[in-house]
C-alpha cells in the first residue's frame, strides 16, 4: 500500500467557552474529539455529517487555520505541527481549499488573472509571462477559456466562479484539495458539471480530495471512502460502495433514511430518528448518539463505544457490533 | 369539483430604468390546484418560481407588475383585489412559508406574539382562548412543552424549531392553501426529513393544498402529487409526479433528472452545458434551445406551444410535435 498523502491521528480541537467579563473557562466545546483518517494519493475521502458535527473544524485544522488541542496531522509522512519558514510554504503550496460560496470566496476587486496568479506570485519565482501562461493552463484545465483572465468575478455565473476557485486551488503544484461543500450553493444543472469536472481533474492530475458535504448522494458519488461524523467523532467509515449498500451504525442508517428518494416510487420509510443534534457544550454520556438512537441499549448511556473493524474494510463505533 | 387555485396565463414583468427595460420574470404560467393536492414548482434560480408565488399573494416588489392573466382563488380573482382586500386573505386562507426562518421571524417578539398574530387579527381571539390556540398550534408542529416554549424568543431555538414555528404561524389562520418557498434549504438532512414528514401529516389532517417551491427533485419525489418545471419564466413541463419521473417529456426535465446523483451509482452525471439564461436577455425561439442536445432548426426561431399528451402531462417542446395529434 502506498503511503498516504495525509494522515490524521487522534485529532482533537476543544474550544473554551468563557462566561462574563474576564470570565474563567467554564466549559469546553469539543468540536473535534479524537478523529483518525488517512487519504491516499489520488483518492477522495468524503466527510459527512450534520451542522455542528465538526467537519468544518477538521478542515480548518488541516489548513492550519486552527491549532489542534491534541493529536497529529502528517502530510506525506511529516508532522505539520511544527512547520515554519520554507517548509510551511511548501505545505501551503501543496494543500489548497475550495469553499462553498464562490460569491464570497473570490475578491470582487480582483481580475480572474490576479486571483489565480496570487498563489503563484507568493509561492514561485516565475516571471510575469510564465505566470500568465500558467493561469491560462489552469483556466483551460477547469473548462474555461484563456480569454476570461482579464474579467472580474461578477461577470461570471455561480458555476463559472466555482471553476475559477478550483483553478486557483490548482495553480500551484497541489496534491490535496479540501472541498468544503463546493456544490451546495450552485444550481442543480450546474452541480453535475462541477462534480464531473472534479472527477476528471482527479483522473488526469492524480490530486487527492477531502470532500466535505451533507448531501449523501453527492458525497457517495464522488468519494472512494466515506467517514461519517457525529458530534466530533467518526462513528463509521468504509468504502463508499460498502457504506451505501450496508450502512451499519444507526446514525448512518438514519442519514440514509432521511435522504430524499430519487424516484416517487421509492418513498423512504420515515421517522427513524427523533430530536435534534445535542449541544456540543453538554455531550451525552456514553455513546453520543444514544439519546436519538432507535436501537439504544442500557450500556450505550454508560460506555462510549470504540471504533471496531466492520466487514467491507471499514470501521464502526457502536455497541451493536 | 372546482379547484382551490387556478392560475391562468399569469404574466409578471419587472420594469426597471423607468420602464426602459422589461424583464419577463413570469411569462404565461398556468396551473391549477385541487383540495389537499401538492404541486411542486421546480426550477433553477431566475426561472420565475418565486415571482409566481409572490404574484399569487400580491406581495411583489415595487418594480414588478402583473400584466396579464388571472389568479382565481376559491372563485375570486386575486389580481383584481386591492391590498386591503388581499390582507383579509393572506395569513388566513392563504399562508406563505419562506426559506429563511430567521428572516421571517421577528427577533424582538416572543414566539407567542408571533404565532398569535393571525388569530388575533383575523379571528379576533383574545386572552385565554388565544393562549390555548397558540399552544394547540405549537403542539401541532411538535414543539415540546409549548406553554413554556411560547415565552421564548426566536434566538433561543434551533433552526429546525424556528422553521416549525413559521409552520405554526402559517397554520394559525386555518388556511386552504399554503405556499412553501424552499422551506428546508437551510436545514440539516435529518431535520429536513422530520419537517417534510410533519408537513405531510398536517396536510393529511387539515386537507390543505400545498405549493412546494424547490429546486430539489428529491423533495418533489417525496412530497408532491403533480410537478410543474419552470424555465425562463415559463412552465416547460407539467405532469403527475410518477409520469414526470418515469417518462419526462421535455429535454430540460430529462437533463435535470439525469444530473442528480443517485445513491450507489458511480456513473458520470448527465450535465447540462451552459448556464441558466439571464431573464433580461432571453434567446429567441425556445429559451432552452442553446443548451438543448436535441434542438431542431425551428427551436431557434419559434417558441413551442404547449403540447398536451395522453398521460396528463403537458410540455412545451417541438420534439413532441409529431407525437401529438393536432385538434
Amino acid at each position: 500500500m502506498p503511503s498516504p498523502v495525509l494522515e490524521v491521528r487522534g485529532l482533537k480541537k476543544h474550544f473554551a467557552v468563557r462566561r462574563g467579563l474576564f470570565g474563567r473557562e467554564s466549559a469546553w466545546v469539543k468540536a473535534v474529539d479524537g478523529v483518525d483518517f488517512a487519504i491516499q494519493p489520488g483518492e477522495t475521502l468524503g466527510l459527512i455529517g450534520e451542522s455542528g458535527c465538526g467537519k468544518t473544524t477538521t478542515s480548518k485544522l488541516i489548513l492550519l487555520q486552527e491549532t489542534p488541542t491534541a493529536g497529529s496531522i502528517a502530510f506525506e509522512g511529516r508532522d505539520i505541527a511544527g512547520l515554519a519558514g520554507a517548509e510551511l510554504m511548501a505545505y501551503r503550496r501543496a494543500v489548497q481549499v475550495v469553499f462553498q460560496d464562490p460569491f464570497s470566496s473570490l475578491s470582487p476587486r480582483m481580475r480572474v488573472r490576479d486571483i489565480i496568479a496570487e498563489p503563484l506570485e507568493i509561492h514561485t519565482d516565475l516571471a510575469r509571462a510564465a505566470i500568465d501562461e500558467r493561469v491560462g493552463q489552469v483556466l483551460e484545465l477547469v473548462g474555461l477559456t484563456r480569454d476570461v483572465a482579464p474579467l472580474f468575478p461578477h461577470e461570471f455565473s455561480g458555476g463559472q466562479r466555482q471553476r475559477v476557485a478550483i483553478a486557483r486551488a490548482l495553480a500551484t503544484d497541489t496534491r490535496l484539495i479540501v472541498l468544503d461543500e463546493p456544490v451546495s450553493a450552485l444550481d442543480v444543472s450546474v452541480r453535475a458539471q462541477i462534480i464531473n469536472q472534479l472527477e476528471h481533474l482527479q483522473r488526469t492530475l492524480g490530486v487527492s480530495y477531502l470532500f466535505i458535504g451533507h448531501d449523501l448522494a453527492t458525497v457517495a458519488h464522488i468519494s472512494h471512502r466515506i467517514a461519517v461524523m457525529y458530534l466530533g467523532k467518526i462513528v463509521e467509515s468504509a468504502d463508499s460502495d460498502a457504506l451505501c449498500t450496508r450502512p451499519m451504525h444507526p446514525y448512518t442508517k438514519a442519514l440514509f433514511a432521511a435522504a430524499l428518494p430519487s424516484h416517487p416510487g421509492d418513498r423512504t420509510e420515515s421517522g427513524t430518528i427523533v430530536g435534534e443534534i445535542p449541544s456540543p457544550l453538554s455531550l451525552p454520556t456514553g455513546c453520543r448518539f444514544h439519546p436519538r438512537c432507535p436501537s439504544a441499549m442500557p450500556v450505550c448511556s454508560e460506555v462510549e463505544p470504540s471504533l471496531q473493524r466492520r466487514e467491507g474494510a471499514g470501521q464502526v463505533a457502536c455497541h451493536l457490533y | 369539483m372546482a379547484p382551490v387555485l387556478e392560475v391562468s396565463g399569469l404574466q409578471t414583468h419587472f420594469f426597471t430604468f423607468g420602464g426602459a427595460r422589461v424583464v419577463k420574470a413570469v411569462d404565461g404560467v398556468s396551473f391549477s390546484l385541487g383540495d389537499g393536492e401538492t404541486l411542486g414548482l421546480v426550477g433553477e434560480s431566475g426561472s420565475g418560481k418565486t415571482t409566481t408565488c409572490l404574484s399569487i399573494v400580491g406581495l411583489l416588489p415595487r418594480a414588478a407588475r402583473i400584466v396579464g392573466g388571472r389568479v382565481v382563488f376559491e372563485g375570486e380573482d386575486l389580481t383584481r383585489m386591492s391590498q386591503r382586500e388581499l390582507r383579509r386573505i393572506r395569513g388566513r386562507r392563504i399562508a406563505v412559508i419562506l426559506q429563511d426562518p430567521m428572516a421571517s421571524l421577528n427577533p424582538l417578539f416572543t414566539i407567542f406574539r408571533q404565532v398569535a398574530e393571525p388569530a388575533f387579527f383575523h379571528q379576533q381571539m383574545r386572552g385565554r382562548t388565544l393562549r390555548a390556540r397558540v399552544q394547540h398550534l405549537l403542539k401541532a408542529v411538535r414543539i415540546p412543552s409549548p406553554e413554556w416554549r411560547m415565552r421564548n424568543y426566536p434566538h433561543q431555538m434551533s433552526g429546525g424549531m424556528r422553521q416549525r414555528i413559521v409552520g405554526a404561524i402559517a397554520l394559525a389562520g386555518g388556511p386552504k392553501l399554503v405556499i412553501a418557498d424552499e422551506p428546508t434549504t437551510n436545514l440539516d438532512v435529518t431535520i429536513q426529513a422530520q419537517y417534510l414528514d410533519l408537513l405531510k401529516d398536517i396536510q393529511r389532517e387539515t386537507g390543505v393544498a400545498l405549493i412546494f417551491v424547490t429546486h430539489n427533485l428529491g423533495i418533489v419525489a417525496k412530497m408532491c402529487d403533480r410537478v410543474a418545471v419552470m424555465y425562463a419564466g415559463k412552465i416547460v413541463e407539467q405532469a403527475p409526479v410518477r409520469e414526470l419521473f418515469d417518462d419526462p417529456k421535455h429535454p430540460y426535465t430529462r437533463a435535470l433528472l439525469g444530473s442528480v446523483p443517485k445513491l450507489g451509482s458511480k456513473e458520470p452525471l448527465y450535465s447540462i452545458a451552459g448556464q441558466p439564461p439571464n431573464p433580461a436577455s432571453l434567446p429567441p425561439g425556445c429559451p432552452f434551445h442553446p443548451r438543448c442536445r436535441e434542438a431542431l432548426p425551428r427551436c431557434a426561431s419559434v417558441d413551442p406551444p404547449d403540447f398536451h399528451l395522453g398521460d396528463g402531462s403537458v410540455a412545451r417542446c417541438w420534439l413532441l410535435d409529431d407525437a401529438v395529434a393536432r385538434p
